[in-house]
């Protein structure tokens, strides 16, 4: 280093950067720690309570439930979406006129609200009136997923991966176009069958964009809210009570900011842990 | 392994082609002798590519049929012509080990695994490979990665040819000549016949013992080395092989004799060979230039002193003529006279060499 002193000014070049992060992260935040750790009564009235409220989340079969609906909800949509989601980039012809038409079709359903997607649905599904309901119930099943629980999941499930499989599909043409033809050429002349092609070729090259497709699918599953209030609001019971359509209730309808609070950090915290054990799991190998 | 037939071969990119240009490929027929070097040298574009991913089955020709010995392969897939291929740029199977990579190749024709690996050795060790077998392909750097490519291309012993798309341009220059050289011996021990695209002609000079120079998607000729440099059948020829290349000059020809500038200059052509209202040059390359006490009066402009020899470059009238001389030997003053040798002067009509334009 030569000897003169740093500008100490350039820092204030960072200031607009840290503003706005402090107030769309930091400040939100660390008030949803405040309300965790105290009880509030009218007239702004604040009792420190400790770690009572994380106590009684953890502890209540409530929330054990409502985790266990998520863990599975998550665990079925991502089971379907990303091979499916696989299956059709790889089934999408790789150049020609089809291929703007075959991606805009594709990225529709990306492109709708997503409680007009719930609303659809929920529309869709109606017994009486929705097309796929009454087809459904004309052609001798019993279907009303406003009252069975089976039928509001099966439904919940299909709604997502109508929704979100296109996002699967997205990102794994897009890897799968950025492989050079020579690659393909040398399997053939290799002699590779299909199956080879696809293992030793494709998902290799596909890995990295299909691990930002599974984290991706993950959190937004696992956080999944406006299309599942609007389906099922939850029900029939608590059938479908996913952990943010309980976090709401239990925040908004019972205005219990405590407990709510908390149960959002627990929340926070198991989506941060298991989108690191994913990218984890899923990067291991890189380094070797 | 096969003698390698092209029969009028033609191909072009579009559906419907009609004029020349829209062919990537003019009609050609093309022999590769059972266990011979070849090399496919010509500018980017030329159409060795296309060339050569017809031969190997990845392209199939719009006109025209490929013949491996006496059996028509035009129709086959790539992996029934039992050839094998290496590109341009390293293809390795990233999730593979290094000795995976390269018995890929055999495992996928149920080749017995002692003899995989007895083979997949053998060709690591050739390659340098040996100490990486156990790493993972991924992990290698752009020459090793290529090794690898180069690799799986070898590791078939019973393939009828091996083909080359430009394998060494990712390669770094010192490493770049102990793979040809590999690639040379590799041809000598085996005696497989290998076909090896370069636009670069020292390339294809020291691998081939055939050259065929390409240009504009036209064979414009095939043969030694020695046979191109002396009698290129082309004016492309000429200049695109041989640093400097040809010198050409514009020529008149009258009474069976060739004249330049007014002076008479003797070269190969037979009188009586030229057809009216074409374009005649005289070709003669540097090496066959010398400095005399008569002939084609030039000044001197410049000299470039390349080591063992000099390149020399004169002026008559505007037209540039370059030489080589050797260092041993002495430059005349500014003014001085050129002679050339006749056994290595060529008239050329519309750029092909006299005597020697195909029908």
């Amino acid at each position: 280093m030569s000897g003169r002193t740093p500008n100490q000014n350039a820092w204030w070049l960072v200031l607009p950067v840290v503003l706005l992060v402090a107030f769309n992260a930091v400040i939100p935040l660390m008030t949803v720690v405040n309300y965790s750790v105290q009880e509030t009564f009218g007239d702004n009235q604040f009792f420190f309570e400790g770690v009572t409220w994380f106590e009684q989340i953890l502890h209540s079969s409530r929330f054990h439930d409502a985790l266990q609906r998520q863990l599975l909800f998550t665990a079925i949509v991502l089971a379907i979406e990303l091979p499916l989601g696989v299956a059709i980039a790889l089934a999408m012809p790789r150049r020609g006129p089809w291929v703007p038409v075959c991606l805009v079709l594709m990225a529709m359903p990306l492109l709708i609200p997503w409680n007009v997607v719930g609303a659809m649905w929920n529309i869709f599904a109606l017994p009486d009136i929705g097309l796929l309901g009454h087809t459904l119930n004309k052609l001798g099943f019993d279907y009303n997923f406003t009252r069975q629980p089976l039928a509001a999941w099966s439904t919940l499930v299909a709604m997502d991966v109508w929704h979100w499989t296109s996002l699967v599909v997205l990102l794994a043409y897009a890897g799968l176009s950025a492989i050079p033809d020579a690659f393909y050429e040398a399997a053939r002349i290799d002699g590779a069958s299909g199956w080879a092609v696809f293992r030793f070729i494709q998902l290799p090259k596909m890995k990295r964009v299909l691990m930002i497709a599974v984290l991706l699918r993950f959190m937004d599953s696992f956080m999944i809210y406006t299309e599942a209030i609007v389906l099922t609001g939850g029900g029939p019971g608590n059938a479908t009570s996913l952990l943010s359509i309980d976090l709401v209730k239990i925040a908004l309808g019972q205005f219990d900011l405590g407990p709510a609070a908390a149960m959002s950090l627990i929340y926070f915290l198991i989506i941060l842990l298991l989108s690191w054990v994913f990218y984890a799991v899923m990067t291991r190998d890189e380094a070797g | 392994m096969a003698r390698i037939r092209l029969k009028n071969l033609r191909h072009s990119y579009r559906r419907e082609p009609g004029t020349g240009a829209d062919w990537a490929l003019q009609r050609l027929d093309l022999d590769f002798a059972d266990g011979s070097a070849n090399a496919l040298l010509g500018p980017s574009g030329c159409g060795k590519t296309t060339l050569l991913n017809i031969i190997s089955g990845l392209l199939r020709p719009s006109e025209g049929s490929v013949w491996f010995g006496d059996r028509d392969v035009t129709p086959l897939a790539p992996d029934k012509r039992e050839i094998a291929q290496v590109f341009q740029f390293p293809v390795v199977y990233d999730t593979m080990s290094v000795y995976d990579n390269l018995a890929f190749p055999l495992r996928n024709r149920r080749v017995p695994r002692d003899a995989v690996d007895r083979r997949v050795r053998e060709i690591a060790a050739m390659l340098d490979l040996g100490d990486v077998l156990d790493r993972r392909a991924s992990g290698l750097s752009a020459d090793g990665k290529q090794k690898i490519s180069l690799g799986r291309g070898l590791v078939r012993s019973d393939v009828n040819v091996i083909m080359f798309d430009e394998p060494l341009t990712v390669i770094d220059p010192q490493l770049k000549w102990r793979l040809r050289s590999k690639l040379k011996e590799l041809h000598q021990r085996f005696g497989i016949t290998m076909i090896y695209v370069t636009h670069d002609q020292t390339e294809a000079l020291t691998f081939a013992d055939r050259v065929i120079v390409m240009n504009d998607g036209v064979v414009v000729q095939s043969g030694t080395p020695v046979e191109l440099f002396e009698r290129p059948q082309h004016t492309f020829v000429g200049h695109f092989i041989g640093s400097p290349g040809m010198n050409l000059l514009p020529a008149t020809f009258d009474d069976g004799v060739a004249r330049f500038a007014g002076q008479v200059v003797q070269t190969t052509a037979t009188p009586g060979a030229v057809a009216a209202q074409s374009q005649l040059q005289i070709g003669v390359r540097p090496e066959f230039v010398s400095f005399a006490g008569t002939g084609i009066p030039v000044s001197i402009v410049k000299v470039a002193d390349l080591g063992r020899f000099r390149v020399v470059e004169t002026l008559h009238a505007e037209f540039t003529i370059r030489l080589l001389v050797g260092d041993d030997q002495p430059l005349p003053a500014e003014r001085a006279w050129l002679q050339f040798d006749p056994a290595f002067t060529h008239l050329y009509a519309d750029g092909w060499r006299l005597g020697e334009r195909p029908a």
